[in-house]
Formats: structure tokens, C-alpha cells, sequence
């Protein structure tokens, strides 16, 4: 009754989300998945099985900057939807689209360990709490003023 | 030290050893619990929550698949919370499945009706809410019906880890689960290698060889066509079962009869063809010996392990013997040999096979597989589908006559039966090559060691005075670790044998549903019981093979059976 868990099934993760952070559009192409597979000794299958069960893998193109809108139940106590509608405002896009030029994909996600701080919501690897939707949009501001600068 | 537990099952005490599941101390205590995605060869998956027991402390009910007994544990398996939630379950996957049971493949051996039955579920509460998802009947061999999946992960388990060739898979999360190749790709565009064991493992309709029994009729209804057929030598102590009759039996003549019942114009065997493989496989080692070719030699009978060293270890190809498999021989020599023999003109000839296999109807479509100037063999049945038919025509197996294989093609020998068995070829070639080599008797004509369900097995022979090492590996995983270990140069073997399904053809994925383990060794043991009760039991020895080199092929490797009999494989890798 022993359970056994595969050394290459152990590394797959970490390297399915470095090969994601390394793609420009933030998502796993087939190629990638196939590469991968390849990598690590696993059949496609399992490696895509693996990428299309966890939401933080994408696997169509998304834009420069993942902006994830909690919308568990104290950040929707705490004002998330006027957040999430303020983003929507600004950026032209629903929850799982993307903004014309590329930049932003929009995406509901189910926790972000931050409810002391709700309503919250990440932008990449940066979580933002006590959100107005009016700090919600300057924000957004400072990652459009990055992209005209670079 | 003794290593049992004392354990309390429905009020009954009872000492289990202690490192069985809650589900196997019931079975070995009167009580089967339902199960949909617990198979007795595969891991434990606990996908399905049909087995869930009461456990005595435990807050949850529990699977009894993948829960351990232990001392003092007291289970309870019919309270009314357990029936009522298994219940559920199954009306749960029940709202989620197409409700087409008359018209389904399945009808009359899905677990998952059986199951309902069983539960005497007579009404179902949930909302339907099926899915429609296409058909994929892209592949030659396989039809692909997602809306009938269960998510039971049987399939996913054989493909990946029994046979480790790893095209289905489960995909996404939570309602959005499905079972299928990566991106949701169909059959035809992953590297299946076609061996069906998918099939034998799912408990419903999902996924099924594409059933081609009304070709048959059409051909046998036609009065131009002259149809024969050819029985592979796993079918006689396979067929049975698909009349409910328990594995193991040997059935030879009341196959035949039932194949004469439905109209066919001959009845041929396959065993003929192996007899004949044998001939020229040990005389192209033989061969490769003197000459000094590629060695190892790897055998070359077993379609889905073509498909998987063309797909997979193309630069591994120059090992695999040139020699046609049985089913291949029989067709080009039927549409040649058997056409002169009989006067009857080729393109009137309709050649059908019996096999245990889904990939024989890949290799039957091959484009080498047209030597005779025809399609060799028109069309290759599954065991299961030969069941369809008999059983469509009312036939009562078990008090069918015993009929006889007629000429020219239907003699054959002890050492073309175990071609069946895992370890069959290897040994029907030992016998033949031993004899030819030496030119002495061979005193014992059984290869013990090549026998048996152990996946990689192996031995070293002494022929006239030189050991020579062989080896034999079936179902897929254990094919891959021979072809490593050439690859690495470690294998310093000279033949070796490579089946793709576990078991060898009695295991193959063409064979009735239930196909486990246990009946794979009943299956095995039948055909080394016909081996031994046959007067003749080597190759060589056939008069019907004699007479086919002396009035046609003139000798094996000969320039006849070059072009009919041996073929060339190719790189087909993704």
C-alpha cells in the first residue's frame, strides 16, 4: 500500500513554471509542453496533464503582467467587485482576457493568503491590499508608465 | 512473526494480514465491494469513491481501495450512509453519462450498468447533464467516445504505466476533467501504437477497436468472393470466454465449427503461417549469425511493437527480424499459393483473420502489406468481434461440434500454438534452430525459462557446443528496457523475443473483455497443455510447410519468400 512518487514527476512543476516566467507572453506553448516532456523523461500527456491542471499555468498567450483579482469570500465582503469593475474600466477587459497592446491579462484567483489586507489582488509576483478603486487604478498606472519607458 | 491483524468487518471478527486494503480483506471474507476504477492488475487509484467502507473513529467515510487495515479497526460496509452515499455516486456518474445502453458497444458487459444493477438504482435524482463531445474515430484501429468516459483513469494507467507508451492522460480540473491525448488531440494525431489495451481496460463504451464484422458479411453474402479465414493461435483458448465460459478452455474444433456455422468457404489457420515464420525467422538468425548481420535479432510477429520501435526506437530498426508476422505470411501465401493451389483467381479470394489484437487491422492496412498484388489480408476481427457475430447468429459454443481446419493451410504444430504465450516464438525457434544447427534430435523440447508472466526473462541455450543467449520481453514498459539496454550496448544477446501486450497475443488487446492477469495465465497454460498433446511440435516438422517449400517457395529466405514473406520497417517517429 506504499505510495511512490517519481523523481522526473517531482521536478515538474518547478520547471513548467520557469519555462512560463522565461515566455514573453506568459504561457506554455506546445512546443514548450513537448520540450519539457522530452526534458524530463515524461510522455506529453502527463507533462500537459500537469500544466492544464494548475491555474497559474496558462496555456494560450497572455499579456505582459498577470493582474489576479482575489475573489474569495473577506475580499468580497471587502469591496472586490468594485475593484475588479475599476480594472475592467481602465483596461477595456473581463477576468481571463487580454488588453489589445498585450500588457495585462486579467484572472480571478481563489485566495492570495492576503485577506488582512483585502480587498487584495496580485500583479505578477506583487500583492496589493486595503485597495480603493481609485489606488487600484494608479497602480495599474505605474506598470503602463514602466512600459512607455523601457 | 506473525503478521496478521484482527480486524471487525460488519460485526464479524476476523484476523487479515496486515498490509491488504479494507476492499481485499472483504473480498477474501464474502464480500465484493463495487468498485469502477480498482483493477485487480493495476495500482490503486481511488478516483471513483464507489468502495467507500465506515471506519469506526473516522470522521469521512473512507475508500476501501486505497485504505490500509489495521489492529482493532472496526468497518462497516452496508450502513445506511454507505449505501446511501454509494448511491449517490453512482447516480451522479449516471446524470453524467449518455443513456444509449441498447445500442451501446457494451451492452450486456459494462461494469458501469452492471454496477447499476447491482445497486438496484431504478431512478436517477441528479440533473442530466451530459457533455458532447465528437467522436474521434481518426485512428484505424480505436474509436474514442469521451461522452461515455467515467474519469476512472483505467486506460491512462495501462497506457502509461504498463505499457509506458503514455498517449492517454487525464487533462484539466474538476468538471472539466477529461481523459484524452494531450490538447485533447485525437488518436490519429499521437503516436498510438494501436495495442488496444485502453479497451480491455475501460469499464464502459468510451473506447473500443472499430468494429468491422458487417465487411465480413457483406463478403460472405457476396457470391464472387471466396472468403476465407485464419484463426490466430491465442483465439482457441480465448473464444470461449466470450460465451461466458471460463478461460482456459481449449476450443479448437467448435471454433471452427462456428466459423463454417457463419458461412466462410475455408477455414485456415494461422498456426500454418507460424509454422512457416518459424522457418524463415530461424533460418534469416541462422543467417545473420554466419553472415555477421545486426544482433540481437528482435522478433517482428507483434504489430503494436512494430508500431512502437518504428515510433519510438527508430535507430534501433536494423535489429528487427525481416520476416512478415503469421497473419501477414498467411495473406500474401492465400492470395498466391492457396489461389494456384485452388484455381481460384486471387482478386475473388476475401481474406478475414481472427485475432487477439486492435493492431493487426493497422498492419492488415499497411501499404507493405500488399505483396500478393492485393490487399493481403482484407480484414483483421478482434476475439470480441467474432463473439458479435457468433452470438448474432445464435450460436451456442459450448455444445458446437468439433470441426477440422481444411488443406492446404490448416496443419500446424505444438511449437505455432505457443505462439500465443509470451516466450512462444522464442521457443518454437529454439526447437527448429537447434535441430537445424546440430543436426541431432532435440531431447527436450520445453524452454522452461522463457515461460511465464515475468517480464523480462532470459536464458542461454548450448547449441552444438556454442551458448546462445536469448531473451524474452512483453508488454511495452519491459520492451523498453531490452531496447535500452541495446542501446547502451549492455544486451549481448542474440534473439530476442518482444511482445506488446502483457501475457504475449492471449493478453492482447483484441481479447475478451476481463482479460486479467490470472486469465492470461489460465489462457497461457491451455496453450502449453495443446502444445504438449500434439503429435507433431516442431516447425520443420510440418508436412503442410514441407509441401508448401517443396511445390512453391522453393527454400526458406528463397526468392519466393522474399518477396512475399519478408517486409522492412521504417522510421515513422513524431
Amino acid at each position: 500500500m506504499t505510495s511512490k512518487i517519481n523523481v522526473q514527476d517531482k521536478s515538474l512543476l518547478p520547471t513548467l513554471l520557469k519555462k512560463q516566467k522565461d515566455s514573453p507572453f506568459n504561457f506554455l506553448s506546445e512546443d514548450d509542453v513537448n520540450s519539457i516532456a522530452k526534458e524530463l523523461k515524461l510522455s506529453r500527456s502527463r507533462v500537459y496533464s500537469t500544466a492544464s491542471f494548475y491555474s497559474e499555468i496558462s496555456l494560450s498567450p497572455r499579456g505582459k503582467h498577470i493582474i489576479r483579482v482575489c475573489c474569495n469570500a473577506p475580499c468580497e465582503n471587502a469591496g472586490k467587485e468594485a475593484i475588479r469593475e475599476a480594472i475592467t474600466k481602465e483596461l477595456g477587459i473581463e477576468i481571463d482576457e487580454t488588453t489589445e497592446d498585450k500588457l495585462f491579462t486579467l484572472e480571478s484567483v481563489n485566495c492570495l493568503g492576503a485577506c488582512f489586507m483585502s480587498p487584495a489582488m496580485r500583479i505578477d509576483d506583487e500583492i496589493y491590499g486595503n485597495l480603493t478603486p481609485e489606488e487600484t487604478v494608479k497602480i495599474l498606472n505605474t506598470y503602463k508608465k514602466e512600459h512607455v519607458d523601457e | 512473526m506473525n503478521n496478521n491483524v484482527e480486524i471487525t468487518l460488519n460485526g464479524n471478527k476476523i484476523s487479515v494480514p496486515a498490509y491488504i486494503s479494507i476492499m481485499e480483506a472483504a473480498k477474501r471474507n464474502g464480500i465484493n465491494l463495487p468498485s469502477l476504477c480498482h483493477h485487480p492488475d493495476q495500482r490503486v487509484k481511488a478516483h471513483c469513491r464507489v468502495c467507500v467502507v465506515e471506519v469506526e473513529g473516522r470522521k469521512n467515510l473512507v475508500p476501501s481501495c486505497s485504505t490500509q487495515v489495521a489492529d482493532g479497526m472496526v468497518i462497516k460496509t452496508n450502513t445506511a450512509r454507505v449505501r446511501e452515499t454509494v448511491k449517490t455516486i453512482v447516480e451522479l456518474i449516471l446524470a453524467d453519462h449518455p443513456q444509449e445502453c441498447l445500442t451501446c458497444i457494451r451492452n450486456g458487459n459494462c461494469e458501469l450498468r452492471q454496477l447499476s444493477d447491482k445497486l438496484g438504482l431504478t431512478n436517477i435524482q441528479a440533473e442530466p447533464s451530459v457533455k458532447r463531445y465528437p467522436i474521434d474515430l481518426s485512428s484505424s484501429t480505436l474509436v474514442r467516445d469521451n461522452n461515455k468516459c467515467i474519469k476512472c483513469g483505467r486506460c491512462a494507467e495501462v497506457c502509461h504505466h504498463v505499457q509506458e507508451v503514455g498517449i492517454l492522460y487525464s487533462h484539466n480540473r474538476s468538471t472539466e476533467i477529461c481523459i484524452s491525448p494531450e490538447y485533447g488531440k485525437k488518436l490519429s494525431e499521437v503516436s498510438c501504437v494501436h495495442c488496444g489495451q485502453c479497451v480491455l481496460a475501460c469499464p464502459v463504451g468510451a473506447i473500443y477497436e472499430k468494429d468491422e464484422t458487417s465487411k465480413v458479411w457483406d463478403a460472405i453474402q457476396d457470391p464472387e468472393k471466396h472468403v476465407i479465414v485464419q484463426t490466430a493461435p491465442s483465439i482457441r483458448v480465448s473464444i470461449a470466454e466470450e460465451f461466458g465460459l471460463p478461460a482456459g478452455n481449449v476450443s479448437t474444433g467448435k471454433l471452427v465449427s462456428a466459423l463454417r456455422n457463419l458461412g466462410f468457404d475455408k477455414i485456415f489457420d494461422t498456426d500454418f503461417a507460424a509454422d512457416v515464420t518459424i522457418m524463415e525467422e530461424g533460418n534469416e538468425l541462422l543467417q545473420r549469425l554466419k553472415t555477421g548481420g545486426t544482433l540481437p535479432m528482435l522478433t517482428s510477429c507483434s504489430p503494436g511493437w512494430i508500431n512502437y520501435i518504428e515510433q519510438y526506437y527508430p535507430e534501433l530498426l536494423a535489429h528487427v527480424s525481416s520476416c512478415k508476422s503469421p497473419q501477414q505470411m498467411f495473406g500474401a501465401l492465400a492470395k498466391t499459393y492457396y489461389s494456384k493451389v485452388s484455381g481460384i483467381p486471387a482478386e475473388k479470394i476475401f481474406v478475414v483473420s481472427i485475432m487477439p489484437c486492435t493492431a493487426k487491422k493497422y498492419e492488415a492496412q499497411r501499404e507493405e502489406m500488399r505483396d500478393s498484388g492485393f490487399q493481403d489480408v482484407d480484414v483483421a476481427l478482434t476475439t470480441r468481434e467474432l463473439g458479435r457475430m457468433l452470438r448474432s447468429t445464435g450460436t451456442d459454443f459450448s455444445t458446437l461440434p468439433e470441426g477440422q481446419y481444411d488443406e492446404p493451410m490448416g496443419d500446424s504444430t505444438g511449437a505455432a500454438a505457443i505462439f500465443g504465450a509470451t516466450g512462444g516464438v522464442m521457443e518454437a525457434a529454439l526447437r527448429t534452430v537447434y535441430e537445424v544447427l546440430t543436426g541431432e534430435e532435440l531431447k527436450k523440447l520445453e524452454f522452461e525459462e522463457v515461460r511465464g508472466m515475468e517480464g523480462v526473462k532470459s536464458s542461454t541455450v548450448d547449441i552444438a557446443g556454442s551458448p546462445v543467449k536469448v531473451a524474452v520481453a512483453h508488454g511495452l514498459s519491459n520492451a523498453k528496457k531490452i531496447l535500452e539496454s541495446i542501446k547502451s550496448g549492455k544486451a549481448d544477446y542474440t534473439f530476442i523475443e518482444v511482445m506488446c501486450c502483457p501475457g504475449g497475443c492471449i493478453g492482447g488487446g483484441g481479447q475478451p473483455y476481463g482479460s486479467t492477469n490470472a486469465r492470461r495465465q489460465e489462457r497461457i497454460e491451455a496453450l502449453y497443455r495443446l502444445d504438449k498433446d500434439m503429435e507433431l511440435r516442431k516447425s520443420h516438422e510440418n508436412p503442410a510447410v514441407k509441401k508448401l517449400y517443396d511445390d512453391f517457395l522453393g527454400c526458406p529466405l528463397g526468392e519466393t519468400s522474399h518477396k512475399l514473406l519478408h517486409t522492412h520497417y521504417s522510421d515513422r517517429s513524431a
